[in-house]
């Protein structure tokens, strides 16, 4: 094999693609765009009425992940929506810990203990990783609420307690929606009040805006030139992009990056088969992506800039 | 030609030329054949001129490392593949005295050393690299990474036995098809286990292959003045006198995380 393994980028005019060299991460869209929430600030829209993308049924998750051993995936995330407002998501988890590692992208606001157990017991039992990664965007009801919704902070801190409580050790993801010169006081901020409820050992995770979905809106959209070309992708290692390792499964097929999963155009088929060929990095986001790395894996985000 | 049956094999070296004596002197007397290097000799630890005598008069055999890499290219950073901004703060302060300190004879050494070793042990085929077969800086921890992930792995590069370093914690795993894989740890710095020991591996080929994690202690308190003597963050010195990893942690998964003291 090529070491190091950089996929390859080859120019169609002035867009380049990006080959899946392998295909690291399965990604399931398990509660579409159905979350309990609307953040002012979501790429994608979710919120309690968006039922453009559905739940996905356990035993299609369950197909998925036996798939998933022949293609030698190295781990799985589960997002939304909400991931636990899925009443499969335990039996999901229990079974995607029997082959490998496991990541809950959720908002901390649900949480019902009935649920928590037996992810907590599957995660005791595995040899492998369950990370739960809690959206709060901002240490304090005054910087995250008026984003996430109005008693928001309170309720994912106590949900941060309650995974505690459960022998996890969560990976608080804040987006970056502060000036970047306050990026110290603002994790100083947070490792205080996660501190505050006991959290001794506070893993958190910055994340840049996506200019898409709902944050177009709240805040701006994406700049002319902020697009990905063949030029910028000379001599970068494309294996820091989502979609040279991973793949999205949804209810409306497989896509590219669950950034992109309103954009059409991401969507790559109905089976994993069609969906390895390669992805042109023709979207705004991409750019994002482009500038800080795979963001949306548990140890990608700020700290890898390569703007 | 002699069938080989024993190997040592050892990676993140981090300028630990204590650990390193002790290592193999260690894997000398338990009747290690050859000696097998997973790269990184730089970092974290003193004079890093030190530890290249020492390798290369136990003729040790040295894979390229992404400190390594980055000492003979004269890059800006490690690569080591940090995140948190703490971590990489500490980096930062590693890699500037390490890059430093490294005399030129030295880092064109590094920059002539294989990115993998291969080695046929009587049929075995054994490849050795830093990271993983594919990425120099890969992390394969044990708790993130499938078992049938690494069997791709071992598959696509035509090996039975996989063996690489990075984290710096050891553990094994058996593969389909009587492969193996494992992750040797490193000794320049205890594994977060709340001991000052380092640990290595030890390799039998017969009656098939079989690795076994050694623990080695060393004059760490040694180590660790002379680490102070040099102006080194004190973080440092503390991991090395308790075992408990402080600095580097946010790359760790939840388990690993679970397990350490910070």
């Amino acid at each position: 094999m090529s070491e190091p393994a950089i996929s390859a980028a080859r120019d169609n005019g002035h867009v380049p693609y990006v080959a899946l060299d392998h295909l690291d991460t399965l990604w399931f869209q398990v509660a579409g765009t159905i979350c309990n929430l609307r953040c002012t600030h979501c790429f994608i829209s979710c919120a309690p009425d968006n039922r453009s993308f559905e739940f996905l049924p356990l035993r299609e998750v369950e197909e998925w992940l036996v798939q998933s051993e022949e293609w030698g995936v190295k781990e799985y995330y589960f997002t939304g929506g909400e991931p636990f407002m899925h009443r499969d998501l335990p039996a999901m988890l229990e079974s995607a810990l029997e082959r490998g590692p496991a990541s809950v992208l959720t908002n901390g606001t649900l949480l019902p203990r009935r649920m928590l157990a037996p992810v907590a017991a599957a995660a005791r039992r595995s040899r492998y990783s369950l990370e739960i990664r809690v959206s709060i965007d901002g240490p304090s009801p005054e910087t995250n609420d008026p984003i996430r919704g109005p008693g928001t902070f309170a309720r994912a801190m106590e949900g941060v307690r309650k995974l505690l409580d459960h022998g996890f050790l969560p990976i608080v993801t804040a987006t970056q929606l502060w000036a970047p010169e306050e990026d110290e006081e603002v994790r100083r901020s947070f490792v205080a009040r996660l501190r505050d409820i006991g959290y001794e050992k506070p893993r958190l995770k910055i994340i840049p805006s996506l200019r898409i979905g709902r944050e177009a809106a709240r805040d701006r959209g994406y700049a002319g030139g902020e697009r990905v070309t063949s030029g910028m992708m000379q001599g970068y290692d494309a294996g820091q992009l989502l979609c040279s390792a991973s793949r999205v499964v949804t209810s409306r097929g497989v896509y590219a990056c669950p950034i992109l999963i309103e954009t059409e155009e991401a969507r790559l088929g109905s089976t994993l088969e069609e969906a390895a060929r390669p992805v042109r990095l023709n979207q705004s986001a991409c750019y994002t992506c482009w500038c800080h790395g795979a963001i949306c894996s548990n140890y990608g985000g700020i700290g890898l800039d390569n703007s | 030609m002699r069938a080989v049956r024993r190997i040592a094999v050892f990676g993140g070296v981090y300028s630990n030329y204590l650990a390193l004596e002790a290592v193999l002197e260690d894997a000398a007397d338990r009747g290690a054949e050859a000696f097998y290097c997973l790269g990184d000799l730089g970092a974290f630890g003193p004079f890093p001129d030190r530890v290249f005598p020492l390798l290369v008069d136990a003729e040790a055999q040295v894979v390229r490392g992404n400190y390594d890499d980055s000492v003979a290219r004269g890059l800006d950073d490690c690569q080591c593949g940090y995140t948190d901004p703490r971590d990489n703060h500490f980096a930062r302060l590693s890699y500037r005295y390490t890059y430093r300190r490294t005399a030129e004879r030295w880092r064109r050494w590094l920059g002539r050393l294989p990115g993998e070793i291969r080695l046929d042990a009587n049929g075995t085929r054994v490849l050795m690299c830093h990271g993983s077969p594919r990425r120099i800086n890969e992390f394969l921890w044990e708790s993130a990474t499938s078992t049938c992930f690494l069997d791709h792995l071992a598959r696509s590069c035509d090996a039975d036995v996989v063996l690489a370093t990075h984290t710096g914690i050891p553990w094994q795993r058996k593969l389909s098809g009587g492969r193996l894989f494992a992750n040797v740890g490193a000794l320049g710095r205890p594994a977060n286990d709340g001991r000052p020991e380092v640990w290595y591996a030890l390799v039998d080929f017969a009656p098939r292959a079989r690795v076994r994690f050694v623990p080695v202690a060393y004059d760490h308190v040694r180590l660790a003045h002379e680490m102070r003597r040099e102006g080194l963050p004190e973080e440092f010195v503390e991991t090395i006198m308790t075992g408990w990893w402080t600095t580097c942690l946010e790359v760790l998964p939840a388990k690993e995380r679970a397990r350490g003291c910070y």
